[in-house]
């Protein structure tokens, strides 16, 4: 980019206005929870204001470690811990909500598309359970010709598969469908996240108990308190659904179903049922809580209610910069965010820097996986004037991400789920940005 | 050339010439899929999980409630998140932060302040069963005995005016009873025509 000025525009000076800044936002350019000014001090004075001003940021402060020695001048840790953890200076974290039945992951510090397996988001309805694998049991009956019960390493035996997929709450974002409430992109839409799921294909177990005549429907059950239960079409388990034990390379974290759990690629997060203990074969849907009370589609304008609306719809972010952020000043930023799709693969992502008026292509980066979150990148040169920055995602099928002002239309007041509308930052003159609602 | 690219390169001429016949006898696998892994599920291992119940009164137990039976055990077992009349409860010192409201709510579906309750807005009377049955009370789930959940179903339906206080629940009269808005849902209809911007 011609005005990418970075590198030379940079001062130490200007870091260190960025330092003393008197702003509300909580953290600079990438707020983190709930940490004071001096992680964002560190932050800064790490590099990551840009990376580019670490050539002239003074050697020693860059260099300083928490005990204030520069890490080249003593000896440093030696290998002695058996699980890794981040770094101290990290405190990027997950959100719980009133209640504690979720939490949100911090979509406005992701970079690439694999959501880290401990800022995956979660939800659950009676707690998270703890469960001995050893102990834990699926059995497979109803309309089969064998029932059958598999350990954890009865599945492991199986011929596996593995796919990058997106999981999204099929309530994610039912706030911003309705206010501008919600500060951050963590807040707003942060029950979203990919892992690297591995397991078993449901269509290799349906194939080992045998299948009946009239078999059209599957119940699948969870070990939880809430016993958390979804019927699902017999098409989709011999489609692409697996039952995975394994997440981003390791067993499931136990908010997301240890020791296994019902993957359903594209469909809301829901029916990916946790801790599965129990599929039963039948030949009608058995109208459980949560696909008739719950997780059904109110429409206000009518009064009637979409049933068994699995598919998650074409939807983008823009993840950096987001709510609550604070940009230092004019210049080059690369605008980025997440794109998925429940339908079918990403096409294209479009990025405004003018509330709308003008539209114009984002990257996207490789790879673009069907059913995954899409990381795309738009390089901004801002002009230090206000703008209202948005992005707007098309999957293969043609759907394009639909305004709030559509879905307010088609929908009335009242879509508590699968809420997909265009989300719009505000990035006032001074830098801070802030969630807007859309015109 | 160093011996791994060796390695590599005799390994693809050998497999280049080698029929799959016997590549299957070398590694052992015949192409099939019988997967004998697992054992089978007997009718105990089965019966000890298979509470559900369909809309139809499949899976619905022997055993009968009354209105003043569910009345004493939702004042016992419920009251305390649902609320005394049934009305919910906010608390954040309750868990899950209270529980909802289970009456009420008709005629509000298609009007922005919308209140979806068992009386206004569930499709079928199982349902509430069932979830009793694995779901409920939140600090004791799957307690409650066939008899509790029918009494319990007794009571929240009448006071939801939907069936009769005197009314005895069972099997028979579950599957019967027509919940206000069992046709107030339709399958998904959905992607909506595609919105053109440009």
């Amino acid at each position: 980019m011609d005005d990418n000025t970075v590198g030379e525009a940079v001062t130490e000076a200007e870091v260190e206005r960025a330092l003393e800044s008197d702003c509300e936002c909580r953290d600079g350019m990438f707020p983190q929870g709930k940490i004071g000014t001096s992680s964002r001090r560190a932050f800064l004075r790490s590099g990551g204001l840009l990376t580019a001003a670490a050539a002239i940021v003074p050697v020693k402060a860059l260099a300083q470690d928490a005990s204030g020695e520069a890490p080249w001048s003593v000896p440093g840790r030696i290998a002695k811990s058996d699980y890794g953890t981040r770094a101290s200076f990290e405190k990027v974290a997950r959100l719980a909500s009133f209640g504690g039945t979720s939490s949100l992951t911090p979509l406005q510090a992701s970079t690439g598309i694999i959501t880290p397996s401990g800022l995956h988001f979660e939800r659950h309805h009676n707690g998270i359970p703890t469960i001995d694998p050893a102990q834990h049991r699926l059995i497979i009956h109803g309309m089969v010709d064998k029932p059958m019960k598999y350990s954890v390493e009865d599945l492991k035996r199986f011929p596996s598969t593995s796919r990058i997929l997106f999981v999204e709450c099929s309530g994610n974002s039912n706030a911003a469908s309705r206010s501008a409430s919600q500060k951050t992109a963590q807040e707003a839409h942060g029950l979203t996240s990919t892992s690297e799921w591995t397991g078993v294909k449901l269509s290799t177990l349906l194939a080992q108990v045998g299948i009946k005549d009239g078999a059209a429907w599957v119940l699948a059950e969870g070990s939880d308190g809430a016993m958390l239960s979804r019927s699902v079409p017999i098409d989709k388990m011999l489609d692409d659904a697996m039952v995975a034990y394994a997440q981003n390379g390791e067993a499931i974290r136990p908010e997301n179903g240890y020791p296994m759990r019902l993957i359903l690629p594209g469909w809301e997060g829901n029916i990916n049922v946790k801790w599965l203990r129990r599929l039963k074969i039948g030949d009608k849907p058995f109208m459980t809580r949560e696909e008739t009370s719950k997780y059904t589609d109110l429409i206000t304008l009518t009064g009637k209610a979409r049933q068994f609306s699995w598919v998650m719809e074409a939807k983008s972010l823009i993840t950096f910069p987001s709510g609550d952020m604070r940009l230092p000043g004019k210049g080059f930023y690369e605008i980025t965010g997440l794109a998925w799709s429940g339908r079918a693969p990403i096409e294209r992502v479009e990025v405004t820097t003018d509330g709308g008026k003008t539209w114009a292509l984002a990257s996207l980066q490789e790879p673009v996986l069907p059913k995954a979150h899409v990381r795309f990148r738009f390089p901004w040169a801002w002009d230090g004037t206000e703008a209202i920055i948005e992005s707007r995602a098309t999957d293969q099928t043609g759907y394009v991400q639909p305004t709030k002002a559509f879905l307010t239309a088609t929908e009335g007041v009242g879509p508590t789920y699968h809420y997909n509308g265009i989300q719009s930052w505000k990035v006032a003159a001074d830098g801070s940005v802030s969630n807007v609602l859309q015109a | 050339m160093s011996s791994r690219l060796k390695f590599v390169l005799i390994g693809t001429a050998v497999l280049s010439v080698l029929p799959l016949t016997v590549w299957a006898q070398q590694t052992g696998y015949s192409g099939g899929a019988d997967y004998s892994f697992g054992t089978p599920a007997s009718k105990a291992d089965i019966e000890a999980w298979d509470k559900d119940v369909r809309p139809d009164g499949m899976g619905l137990p022997a055993g009968s409630g009354t209105y003043k039976a569910g009345a004493q055990l939702y004042a016992e077992q419920c009251a305390s998140c649902h609320g005394a009349k049934l009305e919910g409860v906010r608390d954040p010192n309750l868990p899950q932060g209270g529980a909802p409201a289970l009456i009420g709510g008709r005629g509000t579906l298609n009007t922005p302040k919308f209140k979806q309750t068992v009386e206004s807005y569930w499709p079928y009377a199982s349902t509430l069963f069932d979830y009793i049955t694995r779901a409920m009370p939140y600090t004791a789930p799957g307690s409650l005995k066939p008899d509790e959940v029918y009494a319990l179903t007794e009571y929240i339906l009448a006071e939801g005016n939907i069936v009769p206080k005197s009314a005895v629940m069972d099997a028979k009269s579950l599957a019967k009873v027509q919940m206000p808005n069992k046709d107030g849902f339709y399958p998904d209809n959905r992607p909506y025509p595609v919105r053109k911007y440009d």
